[in-house]
């Protein structure tokens, strides 16, 4: 049995960062790269799968360009069997849409038995990818799921979908399924020093969409449902700021809560 | 044709209030991208609930009646899709919710449409519909548009838009979609509950810990300080998920609202946005953090940048 994990190299932003010249992004120089942290969560429930026992095999998948490997060698340095990134310089530019089809043809050419993304990336958070690459395979899909019951020859799985307001639902889905995964399914697991080395000896399988069957229509800005038109900070709102030290801070601070609550001061 | 189509959302017998705002939002463009206003319902018990969908601005209510339970993303995204063909709108709404999050994204990859997720800005200017979202955890704001697209679906955040104020004149009518195959079959709601059985929509006063305690074993200073100044003891996210504190004292989108609160204190939450979701409509918001650039600071009136376990025991000492 093969569980196929789609995970993302994510961004975050640098305290003074800067947009790039064209106004669509901000300048690479400012990004700080990790790998999502619904994607850990959903490595490691594959991963769990596969040490309840049976021949599973975990597959890390994700697009980007040689950067990516590194979220890679972390997947594999947490239990992942093998790694696999796809890419092309066509690819700049793909929504989440355009991911979804590269990640669909990917899974076609592997052929799990079940396919996992996180909910949403941190940076970006459409929370599109998964559902979009179901869309495309045409398989039985379901989102913001907080609770798997899966083993070997599963054919109609047990799930709970975390809602809205501290609310669950229970559901059961037709396998093969895409499944996008919520934080607090389990707990990830760190890598130890030595799977990390021994990781980083492993292969990564580096594909182009043409080993897929795609061409450049179906990725980057043809192959995708939207396009960025300018990037901006907004102007926020912003806290009164509380100075001096931590004693004159917590005055204050204890002057607030007696005036809100009535206390006496 | 053209106009605008909202896609309501009903759970459990009742409307989501996210459907009304959507309607707001529609209303407010319906004058640069066009009508008919329509409004679909779908699901159980469409001809009960209908009613509560006739509100200002809307032309038409669309009552698509499913056999199967509240929601499943077969029967959801084949209905929306059927709506789509038929109708053929230029601007299709829908909530960005855990249900949209089902089937929105799966419906794009089919239909030959604009899509965007988390919108919480739509405008319409003369190259067309231009939405608005965060980027990089919500630190810039990302214009998204869609050339060439004839429709355009946007999945719209709550808690942004406003209901429209008064009764509507629209015209119900009932319209039949094909069943399909639910592959995923809907089973009961749990709801989280706990052995403390804390209210956190009732509380008035909370101090809420997140991500910045670090460590299990703190909690039980910050329980005893939430004790101390008469506070309700919340969490974020983290804090729950790794079962230090019970679901039930989560405040955001999948935990609790805060509804009932008037102070809130947060010590070591970076503000997520769906933190946020459940707590920056409280009138006095303190945050307490070591990063000045935390996103709590933007929904705050008071911030301190500081330590929270040093914060926290001088703050002791005054109660």
């Amino acid at each position: 049995m093969k569980i196929l994990v789609a995970v993302k190299q994510v961004a975050s932003l640098d305290e003074d960062f800067e947009i790039r010249a064209d106004g669509r992004d901000v300048d690479p120089d400012f990004l700080v790269r990790d790998l999502n942290e619904w994607d850990d969560y959903s490595l490691e429930e594959a991963v769990k799968i596969k040490e309840a026992g049976g021949e599973v095999e975990v597959v890390a998948v994700t697009i980007g360009n040689d950067d990516a490997d590194e979220v890679l060698r972390k997947c594999l340095a947490k239990g992942a069997d093998r790694a696999l990134r796809l890419w092309d310089d066509s690819m700049e530019g793909s929504d989440p849409i355009a991911i979804g089809r590269a990640l669909a043809a990917v899974v076609r050419k592997e052929e799990p038995d079940l396919v996992f993304a996180g909910v949403q990336s941190s940076d970006h958070a459409f929370a599109a990818t998964g559902m979009a690459l179901a869309g495309f395979l045409g398989w039985p899909h379901a989102a913001v799921v907080n609770q798997l019951t899966y083993g070997a020859g599963t054919t109609t799985a047990p799930i709970r979908r975390e809602l809205e307001g501290g609310l669950l639902q229970a559901m059961e889905i037709a396998c093969p399924a895409v499944l996008s995964i919520q934080l607090g399914i389990n707990t990830p697991r760190y890598a130890s020093l030595r799977s990390i080395k021994q990781a980083a000896a492993k292969p990564i399988e580096v594909l182009g969409i043409a080993d897929v069957g795609l061409a450049d229509a179906d990725v980057g800005e043809a192959g995708s449902r939207s396009r960025v038109r300018r990037m901006y900070v907004p102007e926020k709102g912003r806290a009164q700021m509380i100075e001096g030290t931590v004693a004159e801070q917590a005055a204050k601070l204890a002057a607030i809560i007696k005036d809100v609550t009535g206390g006496a001061a | 044709m053209s106009g605008i189509l909202v896609i309501a959302e009903q759970r459990r017998g009742e409307i989501r209030p996210v459907s009304l705002e959507l309607i707001g939002a529609a209303e407010s463009l319906k004058g640069a991208v066009g009508g008919p206003l329509a409004v679909a319902l779908i699901g159980p018990s469409v001809d009960a609930l209908g009613a509560g969908l006739n509100v200002a601005g809307v032309d038409e209510i669309l009552l698509v009646a499913t056999g199967s339970g509240d929601y499943d993303p077969d029967t959801m995204g084949a209905a929306v899709a059927a709506l789509v063909k038929a109708r053929d709108p230029s601007l299709v709404l829908l909530p960005h919710s855990v249900d949209s999050l089902g089937y929105a994204a799966t419906l794009a990859a089919s239909l030959d449409c604009g899509f965007a997720t988390d919108v919480f800005k739509i405008e319409h200017g003369p190259e067309g519909i231009v939405a608005t979202r965060g980027g990089y955890g919500q630190k810039v704001n990302v214009e998204v548009d869609f050339p060439g697209r004839a429709t355009v679906m946007l999945a719209v955040r709550a808690n942004v838009y406003k209901p429209p104020e008064g009764a509507g004149s629209a015209t119900v009518s009932t319209v039949a979609v094909d069943a399909v195959d639910a592959r995923v079959k809907p089973g009961e709601y749990i709801e989280l509950s706990s052995a403390d059985d804390v209210d956190m929509t009732a509380a008035e006063f909370i101090l809420t810990i997140g991500r910045g305690i670090g460590e299990e074993s703190k909690v039980e200073q910050f329980r005893e300080l939430a004790d101390a100044v008469g506070a309700t003891l919340g969490c974020s996210r983290p804090i729950a998920d790794s079962g230090w504190l019970p679901k039930a004292r989560q405040i955001g989108q999948s935990g609790k609202t805060a509804s009932s609160c008037k102070l809130y204190v947060a010590m070591g939450v970076s503000g997520a946005i769906q933190h946020l979701a459940g707590m920056k409509h409280v009138s006095t918001i303190v945050a307490v953090n070591t990063d000045p650039a935390a996103s709590i600071f933007t929904v705050a009136k008071y911030g301190v940048v500081g330590d929270i376990f040093e914060v926290a025991e001088e703050l002791r000492t005054h109660f």
